[in-house]
């Protein structure tokens, strides 16, 4: 170990001969640094821009997908609400068809109800005068039957006396 | 230039040693572009890969170019601030991207299957060569994002919040990249001395905590190197307000 910090040393002294050192300073340094220069521009060229554009592409797409979606989101929301709302008309309608076509048959099973009964009653009271009327004619009949009995008995008593 | 002891075959250390290529009348380490290359070579195929076909539904490669992507623009954003990040974002990432690949590239990648006549291949970010160079492009990149974004008026920036903090400022301009370089120099090198000498002294077994150790210190020093560009350069571009 300790050759090693004495040979750094004697890299470092020895610098200003031509050979050899750690701080060995020649025309290295600008030729690499032109090299990383032109390196930075073909990197550039190759791999920053296209990857960058590639990624920002990407996240420019993934930005108006996602605000699609949300556009999408929103409108089928809408489309729900309004749905919705036509549903419930629509129950409520078919509530009050309901409602209106049992009041419908209400009314008209009265209706029929009243009417048949009528007409019951109204048959019952033809019925019941033409009972009265053939009772009376009967009578009339009978009674008439009756004089005309009795009137024979007076009148063949009469004779016979 | 390290005087080895003989009876120890098993492992060699070269320190300060580098394969010398020669450019006009320059000299350059010849292991360090050559391992850059590697790197470099080795982060254009991913992303070469990942890139080839690009999906709304990423799969494969892509998944993992996303993250990083992702990871380095939080980082970029959280430091330099929303309005002025994405300048800055290539160069943020392509930072991370090389030190954190050399770092990782320099500790997993079984270098010393390759025998240069000079000097070893390793991680390009245990040369100071490179950490410095980083640390100037740094320091260039904050200046540049301080005045193209607000003009001369970017030096109000060194009477802020008093004129006092003049000098101090000043000073940070050197010790910034000073700093950067030396961080990560020191960090990466150690590192890769650490497991050399463990490997040297006990081939088996002991040197592998080091090794993980050294890869979480590779990454960390990565983030670090990364993080304080982007936050050099947020400081630089910051708006006081009145």
């Amino acid at each position: 170990m300790t050759s090693w910090l004495l040979l750094a040393e004697a890299g470092a002294s020895a610098a200003g001969t031509p050979e050899g050192g750690l701080f060995d300073l020649d025309a290295t340094l600008p030729l690499m640094a032109l090299q990383v220069v032109i390196l930075t521009f073909i990197l550039n060229a190759l791999f920053f821009r296209p990857v960058g554009k590639a990624v920002e592409d990407r996240e420019g797409y993934i930005s108006t997908s996602r605000a699609e979606a949300k556009e999408k989101l929103a409108q089928a929301e809408r489309l729900e609400t309004d749905l919705k709302a036509q549903l419930k008309e629509a129950r409520l309608e078919s509530q009050r068809l309901i409602v209106e076509a049992e009041q419908e048959v209400d009314r008209l099973y009265r209706a029929a109800l009243a009417e048949a009964t009528a007409e019951a009653n109204a048959s019952r009271e033809s019925a019941r005068r033409q009972i009265d009327a053939e009772r009376n004619t009967a009578l009339t009949q009978l009674v008439k039957d009756a004089d005309d009995l009795g009137e024979l008995i007076v009148s063949r008593l009469l004779a016979a006396s | 230039m390290l005087p080895l002891p003989p009876a120890l075959p098993l492992a060699e250390l070269e320190v300060g040693q580098h394969l010398y290529w020669q450019l006009g009348n320059l000299k350059i380490h010849g292991q360090v572009f050559l391992s850059s290359w590697v790197v470099i070579g080795a982060l254009l195929a991913v992303v070469w890969i990942g890139t080839r076909k690009m999906d709304r539904d990423p799969r494969g490669v892509q998944n993992l170019l996303e993250f990083l992507w992702d990871y380095i623009r939080d980082l970029a954003r959280e430091q330099i601030g929303e309005k002025a990040y994405r300048d800055w974002l290539p160069f943020i990432g392509t930072l991370f991207l090389f030190i954190f690949v050399s770092n990782w590239g320099g500790a997993l990648i079984p270098w010393k299957l390759i025998h240069l006549p000079s000097g070893e291949l390793g991680a390009p970010t245990a040369d100071i060569n490179t950490t410095i160079a980083l640390a100037l492009l740094v320091s260039l990149a904050y200046f540049y994002a301080g005045l193209s974004r607000k003009g001369f008026r970017y030096f109000e920036y060194y009477v802020e919040p008093t004129p006092i903090m003049l000098p101090f400022k000043i000073v940070e301009d050197f010790t910034k990249p000073l700093s950067l370089s030396f961080r990560l120099f020191g960090n990466i090198l150690a590192d890769e001395l650490v497991v050399a000498v463990l490997a040297f002294l006990v081939p088996l077994i002991v040197p592998l905590p080091a090794m993980f150790l050294g890869l979480f210190t590779s990454a960390i020093q990565a983030l670090i190197f990364a993080t304080l560009a982007a936050y050099y350069i947020g400081e630089a571009v910051h708006e006081e307000h009145h």
